[in-house]
């Protein structure tokens, strides 16, 4: 009979929560990408010793919320705002790291304007961006990024450009400002995707440390529940779908474009 | 003491900074002033207007609709005010463009050619300060040593040397005033 | 405190304020009739004489969310518009009333509704005073008469909004913001070292302290039960106000058998009225409410047991008119008179309608 006491020892040690996510249970459902996200972004805050002044803007949508799991001091956002407030806070503290953390209905559809404006001004925030094709809090509406054919509560007979237009590839857009210094796309599906991810987190906090102005980072992911599929088939349907649409890798690394 | 101004003409002929000077000088002599312009989109080339007080007591409101003063520069600004000024008060005008002049019997009128002047004098940037002078001829509300006390104000600092000829504007206003027609 | 004589518009005068009271930030969009405060902010450029943010926003909806982080970080922090900006704000608005932020919103008021006009108007009374946007809330509302009462009431909104944690608002108008009058301005008040802002904003998310938890400011509370206790929580903030924060100014009411109740420009044409109104032997006085949230109901329901009527003077169809029918009951005649879509009553007028709506009634 082996028992948890005998199993908890340090020298088994293979994994830490880091202590810049609450022990909050987080609300998210099974095979979401919100967890693995919101741990890099924890880590990197844990690596980096800057807890003290990093100051998060949760948004409205699936990670409303994200406030009660980043343990450091947060404010909850209007619907698409993250980036206007963002701006005065990283402004009014110019040696904070100000983050946002927005999904693809709050950045790209209402704060569309707040988004494009604070990239142009090249404020010197960070800006993390989930994508999943979908409004997921308010039950699998269609999004902004909703790919041509799928079909959402909104659009129940698969997105149809010619009633709901084109999905809005905003990350491309954004790269092409000048006031962005960084900007990649990435995803957390795989392990191997996680470790990436987790240093494109790291490039757009030492951007900000450094004071080079916007970096931002997207999260292509999954909406298990919103796309009525299990976690394991949402994430091929990801990489078959989602991918093709989104590309992953880096659009401007160092304020320069990279050339595909 | 209260007079109740107001200055009327085309946007550019210095109508607002002429009361704003004359709303300087006045409160470099330590009494009340207010200056209270019209705004917006028909002050691009339309007209322009401003209401100044000058008071020796605290002042009530700042807008007003009958004045002891009219100041007047441009023919519309004439049918526009001309029955505004209170019985026994002035209207001073320029005749410059004016093809119907004044009529009422019950005030006091005169005339500055004040743009004739400056064009003449080729000092068509204190146009203004001309007209100024002859209303300080007409109603000394303001003594000349705090006109250039309120010009010293009023101006920004790079405009500093061209006060002497505002000045000198304002005493060829002095000099310029005729009387149409008194009560 | 040493006083230097300026000749300001109002609009400038709330510019010069924000420099000299120590405001941390404005944040805002062009809108005639104020947007002399912003331009007077970036020629000053406040940034290298106290280190104030000054930012041209993208929208009013924009700047009133940079609001909302500034004041969630500990901020004074400040934006001003006119009337249709002032629309756009209102989601910001109760956000920052539910997230109990303290800032300053400056509407200089102008004439609607939609883009109406760009000339003066008091029009905007009920949605500054009955909250404005959804939810139960209220700011704490100013209504400045001078460019004097302009610049002085930016400080006092500091102390009010840090005090009670509440938006403030300056309800201003066209006429006030443009006018050029004297104006007296005091010393620089130092901007708050982070050290105070910690001690004087405790709540605020200006990075984690190892003292103390995460600071989170949010007006979201998905528990109903909880979410009651903090709308009962802020009536009883509310109430406090009521009691403690009343202003308003009386002209000529010892006496007098009428009176005037009026605010900002009003109030001034009114104190005209008065002078005309006197000099024909009229015993009119005039009741200036200077905080239009909390109203001068008390000293009203007073005032109406020793007068014969009251006549509001508004730039409006009749807003303020009814807060005081609810203070006067049918203790008198209670009657109101406004113009609106720009149009400025003179004293003229406003004395013939004293006469004709109450005294000759």
């Amino acid at each position: 009979m082996v028992f948890n006491q005998d199993i908890i020892k340090p020298e088994n040690l293979v994994y830490k929560k880091t202590n810049v996510l609450t022990d909050a249970v987080m609300h998210y459902c099974p095979g979401c990408g919100h967890g693995r996200i919101h741990r890099i972004i924890a880590e990197v805050i844990e690596e980096m010793g800057i807890q003290d002044r990093a100051i998060c803007i949760a948004p409205v949508g699936c990670s409303v919320l994200a406030y009660n799991y980043f343990d450091v001091d947060s404010q909850g956002a209007a619907h698409g705002r993250a980036p206007a407030i963002a701006t005065a806070i990283q402004r009014l503290y110019p040696e904070h790291h100000v983050f946002t953390y927005q999904g693809d209905g709050d950045l790209a559809a209402i704060g569309t304007a707040e988004t494009i404006h604070a990239c142009n001004r090249g404020e010197n925030i960070v800006i993390f961006f989930v994508n999943n094709g979908i409004y997921g809090m308010t039950g699998g509406q269609m999004a902004p990024t909703t790919l041509v054919g799928m079909k959402t509560a909104t659009s129940p007979y698969g997105r149809d450009i010619h009633l709901h237009g084109y999905p809005l590839q905003i990350t491309e857009l954004l790269a092409e400002l000048p006031g962005t210094y960084y900007v990649t796309r990435q995803s957390v599906h795989t392990p191997a995707a996680v470790r990436k991810a987790k240093k494109a987190v790291q490039m757009a906090f030492e951007n900000q440390k450094n004071k080079k102005g916007t970096s931002f980072v997207e999260f292509v992911s999954n909406c298990n529940s919103g796309w009525k599929m299990s976690a394991p088939a949402a994430n091929k349907w990801m990489e078959e779908n989602m991918f093709a649409k989104y590309p992953i890798g880096d659009m401007k690394v160092n304020g320069e474009k990279v050339s595909k | 003491m209260t007079e109740e101004i107001i200055i009327a003409g085309f946007g550019g002929q210095g109508v607002l900074s002429m009361g704003k000077i004359l709303a300087y000088s006045g409160a470099m002599q330590d009494k009340e002033v207010s200056w209270m312009p019209s705004y917006g989109p028909e002050m691009r080339g339309g007209t322009a207007n401003v209401s100044v007080i000058i008071s020796d007591e605290r002042i009530s409101s700042p807008i007003i609709s009958q004045f002891d003063t009219a100041i007047i520069l441009n023919q519309q600004s004439l049918d526009k005010f001309e029955h505004s000024v209170k019985p026994g008060g002035v209207l001073l005008y320029d005749p410059n463009g004016i093809t119907k002049p004044p009529t009422r019997k019950d005030i006091n009128i005169y005339k500055v050619a004040a743009t004739e002047k400056s064009a003449e004098l080729g000092m068509a940037k204190v146009f203004n300060m001309i007209v100024l002078g002859a209303f300080l001829k007409v109603k000394p509300v303001v003594t000349e040593e705090f006109i250039e006390k309120g010009l010293f104000k009023s101006l920004p600092e790079r405009h500093h040397k061209l006060i002497p000829e505002n000045l000198k504007a304002v005493q060829t206003g002095k000099e310029l005033v005729e009387t149409v027609h008194t009560i | 405190m040493a006083k230097e004589l300026k000749l300001m518009k109002g609009n400038e005068a709330i510019a010069e304020a924000a420099i000299r009271s120590g405001c941390d930030g404005y944040f805002g969009y062009p809108i005639t009739p104020q947007s002399e405060v912003m331009e007077y902010l970036m020629l000053e450029k406040p940034w290298e004489k106290t280190g104030m943010v000054v930012l041209q926003a993208e929208s009013e909806t924009s700047s009133i969310n940079m609001v909302y982080g500034g004041a969630g970080a500990g901020k004074k922090v400040m934006t001003s518009s006119s009337s249709p900006g002032i629309s756009l704000m209102q989601e910001g608005l109760t956000y920052l009333a539910g997230a109990e932020l303290p800032c300053l919103v400056v509407n200089v008021v102008r004439g609607g509704p939609g883009l109406g006009t760009i000339q003066p108007s008091q029009a905007d009374y009920f949605q500054a005073t009955k909250g404005g946007g959804h939810g139960d809330y209220q700011l704490y509302v100013l209504a400045p008469a001078s460019v004097q009462e302009m610049y002085d009431f930016v400080f006092d909104a500091w102390d009010i909004a840090f005090k009670y944690r509440n938006p403030v608002m300056i309800l201003s108008d066209g006429a006030i913001g443009q006018v050029m009058e004297k104006l007296y301005v005091g010393d620089y008040v130092p901007r708050w070292t982070n050290e105070q802002i910690h001690k004087n904003a405790p709540w605020a998310t200006f990075g984690k302290l190892v003292s103390r938890d995460h600071n989170i400011i949010t007006s979201l509370e998905l528990d109903s039960a909880k979410q009651e206790l903090h709308n009962q929580k802020l009536q009883a903030k509310y109430r406090e106000m009521e009691k403690n924060e009343v202003r308003f100014e009386e002209i000529n009411c010892e006496d007098a058998e009428y009176i005037f109740v009026a605010y900002g420009s009003s109030a001034r044409i009114a104190q005209k009225a008065i002078q005309l109104g006197r000099e024909k032997g009229l015993k009119v006085g005039l009741l200036r409410p200077i905080t239009l949230f909390p109203f001068p109901t008390v000293r009203l329901a007073e005032l109406s047991k020793k007068v014969k009527g009251m006549l509001s003077v508004e730039m409006s169809a009749g807003q303020m008119v009814m807060d005081i029918r609810l203070a006067a009951g049918n203790n008198c005649r209670v009657e109101h008179y406004g113009r609106f879509g720009g149009m400025i009553p003179t004293p003229h007028e406003v004395l013939e309608a004293m006469e004709s709506k109450i005294i000759n009634a």
